[in-house]
């Protein structure tokens, strides 16, 4: 009966591991190759220079600024999402004062759930396209809203001050919902009857979340924490839209380095890939200590 | 294995996916070593025939598909096909040059006529260190199309060839004419009876006039503060002479820190510092700044002659844009008022692995035939290299001040092309210093030593190729 199942199970596997072998395994190998050439990128001529490219790359302040964005987009675009993602699923599944459990959500949950989801539908480009107009130093809904209250009204992407922050605030507020949606799914999943059991303790709310809701959603915490780690190394769509880097390579991050080094102000393809070689060991890196940090035991409750 | 065992592999798979852009090298250098010439076209040479097309080679074209669209390609393709009518015409359009075309270059299929223009442009010094396109010398020496007793040559406005020619080879053929300079619209200005100022000091009083009635003075792209070097190095150069410029194209050191360039950052400091640039421009992209410059809410923008094609969509009937030459700071300048940046622009290439060289050959023979020029011109409302072009051709009023500025510039026209030999110096370093500078975050000492520190570090890098001119 099994050995009827194999040819089923090789067809259905090979078509996706032989698409993934051409165009991700193969790509990340010639890039590892490409970065010790000096290859130009628009004729066949690579000259193989060993580690000079990464030598350089030492040595260049601009990959260097880049990184040091990149970092504290790793710090606070993780840990701000996943908070206001905790806190926005809470407030959806058990926030409501209304039932004698306490544990409903607050008036209009299934709205609210569904408004939070709206940025996760559009594209990244729209988003980026949408919140350059929001942020608009003349005409913006931003800026006319504090001059409407009679605050100042700075010029933020134009303004070396601000830029990088509005970039790091419109992509925690793309990746929110998503992790509202998540979290709350897994919420509903932990009994009621756990809840029930520490509020008849005299639990508040803020206990209840620190000491029952996280711990349970530990998994799917780390999850998140490890998508928005890889996410923060990124970061490349939004800042090439709203601010390509500027002003003065205020807003820059890593992959817009690489993107500018190979298609935007040179076609120095060699020098680029090694940038994203530097970028593959940083994300592996990263991950791999998210996982191990977050490692706990699991709570098991079914 | 469980549901959050999956949610966690999953998350692993998503970690070898995602730094996607590792997949920049693509399929890479593995293809297209030299190949001979054995699937390239060539017909015989004859006098009908100088550049010996075959006239049953198919022929690619590739355009930028942006302010000027791709209509005025469609034109001179048939004009091509009216000569060669067994020719078949591969036409394409996009807005990212490069990254269409890239895979091709390295494969060693590129089309034949590529419009390498647009902010996906090529950078053009890496085109050329490779040995990617084609020497166009051939066709400068071939007779004009349709103007008896010239060669293409000579039809040419001055500075064109220089323009697109690295280390004396003419391998970049720009096809419009380009006048830089600062526009300002002559309604509002007759309106208000304000006159375009001609000195530095009078246009400082202007800017003062213009304020107190309650119009900001300037606007620029905050997003591409490189619009406003153009006036500056202007102002450097009508000051010192065209030496102020050739001291920066061939990187020479503290080119950027002349006496000229110097004086030139000290007096445009002043519009900076008295406040008479439109709040919140260093916030607006150049679509943004220059749409409040139509809209009046500021009098004075720093542009090229394409700006009125690109405002088209958004000018007031009546608007009347005028370019104007910068100010003198004095009478010590070394050349007049009258005298403009005007360069060859929008560029235009024949790949050298082409199969169809010839024939890319033919094609700018006949965009710059009169006829391919004067229909552009008709077209798209901008000049063409091709001189005399405007005669019997009904322009538009911006236009028609962009040949008034150029008459009257005459041989003390002036330009740069430190841009072309080293695209990231103006598109990245000079932009982020300008940036600074013209938002009052910077002086201009500050200023002139980052553009030199760019100079420098583009100067120091030994894998960029470098190029000098003579005058």
């Amino acid at each position: 009966m099994r050995h009827g199942r194999y040819p089923l199970i090789v067809s259905f596997l090979l078509p996706p591991l032989v698409l993934y072998g051409v165009f991700v395994l193969s790509p990340y190998l010639q890039a590892f190759q490409i970065s010790t050439t000096d290859w130009l990128g628009y004729s066949a001529q690579a000259d193989p220079v060993g580690m000079a490219n990464f030598r350089t790359l030492l040595h260049d302040g601009y990959v260097w600024n880049a990184l040091k964005n990149n970092a504290i987009l790793l710090a606070l675009v993780p840990v701000l999402t996943i908070a206001l993602g905790l806190f926005f699923a809470t407030m959806l599944t058990m926030g409501g004062r209304k039932g004698r459990a306490g544990v409903s959500g607050v008036r209009g949950t299934s709205v609210y759930r569904l408004v939070y989801f709206f940025p996760q539908v559009l594209s990244v480009v729209i988003i980026a396209l949408l919140w350059k107009e929001i942020y608009h130093p003349n005409s913006g809904l931003l800026n006319g809203a504090l001059r409407a209250v009679g605050l100042p009204a700075p010029t933020w992407l134009g303004d070396p001050r601000f830029a990088f922050w509005c970039v790091l605030a419109v992509m925690v507020w793309s990746n929110v919902g998503f992790y509202v949606v998540l979290f709350g799914a897994a919420m509903q999943a932990i009994p009621r009857d756990i809840y029930e059991a520490v509020l008849l303790d005299g639990a508040s709310r803020a206990v209840m979340l620190r000491k029952i809701t996280i711990p349970l959603l530990w998994d799917t915490v780390q999850v998140a924490w490890i998508y928005l780690a890889i996410a923060a190394l990124d970061g490349f769509i939004l800042v090439q839209l709203m601010t390509n880097g500027g002003p003065n390579f205020s807003s820059d991050v890593i992959g817009n380095r690489m993107y500018d080094t190979a298609f935007g102000s040179e076609t120095k393809f060699g020098y680029a890939s090694a940038i994203g070689v530097v970028m593959f060991f940083l994300t592996l890196s990263v991950a791999v200590l998210a996982l191990r940090a977050a490692r706990r035991d699991r709570i098991e409750f079914s | 294995m469980n549901r959050r065992d999956i949610l966690r592999r999953s998350a692993a798979a998503g970690l070898l996916a995602t730094p996607a852009a590792g997949l920049l090298a693509g399929c890479a250098t593995s293809g297209g070593d030299d190949k001979s010439d054995a699937g390239t076209y060539k017909g015989t040479k004859s006098e009908q025939n100088p550049l010996g097309v075959k006239e049953d080679a198919p022929l690619e074209v590739v355009i930028f598909n942006g302010g000027f669209g791709e209509e005025y390609a469609k034109a001179h393709e048939a004009m091509y096909k009216e000569k060669y009518p067994k020719a078949e015409i591969k036409h394409s359009a996009t807005q990212e040059i490069n990254k269409t075309l890239q895979p091709r270059f390295v494969d060693g299929t590129p089309p034949d006529v590529v419009n390498n223009s647009g902010a996906g442009q090529i950078d053009p010094n890496g085109l050329v260190s490779q040995n990617a396109l084609a020497d166009l010398g051939e066709l400068l020496a071939a007779p004009s199309l349709d103007i008896p007793g010239k060669t293409v040559k000579d039809t040419l406005l001055p500075g064109a060839v220089e323009v697109g020619s690295y280390d004396g080879k003419f391998l970049v053929m720009n096809y419009t004419y380009t006048v830089y300079g600062i526009w300002h619209s002559t309604k509002l200005f007759s309106e208000r009876n304000w006159q375009y100022a001609k000195t530095w000091d009078e246009h400082i009083a202007l800017c003062k006039q213009i304020k107190a009635a309650g119009i900001a003075p300037w606007t620029y792209a905050g997003i591409h503060p490189r619009y406003m070097s153009w006036p500056l190095i202007s102002t450097a150069i009508k000051l010192g002479g065209p030496s102020v410029a050739l001291a920066i194209d061939n990187l020479e050191p503290n080119a950027w820190k002349s006496d000229a360039m110097k004086t030139a950052a000290d007096a445009w400091y002043q519009i900076v510092k008295d406040k008479y640039i439109l709040e919140g421009s260093p916030g607006l992209d150049h679509k943004q700044s220059q749409t409040a410059w139509c809209q009046g809410k500021a009098a004075f923008i720093s542009c090229g002659s394409w700006l009125e094609s690109e405002q088209k969509d958004v000018t007031p009937a009546g608007f009347n844009m005028t370019v104007a030459p910068t100010p003198s700071l004095g009478s010590g300048d070394k050349l007049p008022f009258e005298a403009v940046r005007g360069t060859a622009g929008e560029p235009f290439i024949v790949p050298a692995k082409a199969k169809n060289v010839a024939g890319g050959l033919e094609y700018f023979r006949t965009m710059l035939s009169k006829k391919g020029a004067q229909d552009f011109t008709k077209k798209v409302a901008s000049l063409t290299v091709v001189a005399g072009t405007t005669e019997g051709v009904e322009l538009p009023f911006g236009l028609a001040t962009v040949v008034k500025a150029l008459e009257a510039s005459g041989s003390n026209g002036f330009n740069w092309v430190y841009n072309n030999y080293y695209r990231k110096l103006e598109r990245n370093l000079v932009d982020a210093a300008c940036g600074e500078f013209f938002s009052g975050r910077s002086t201009p000492a500050e200023f002139l030593d980052q553009c030199q520190k760019g100079a420098d570090s583009i100067a120091q890098d030994s894998s960029i190729k470098k190029y000098k001119r003579a005058a």
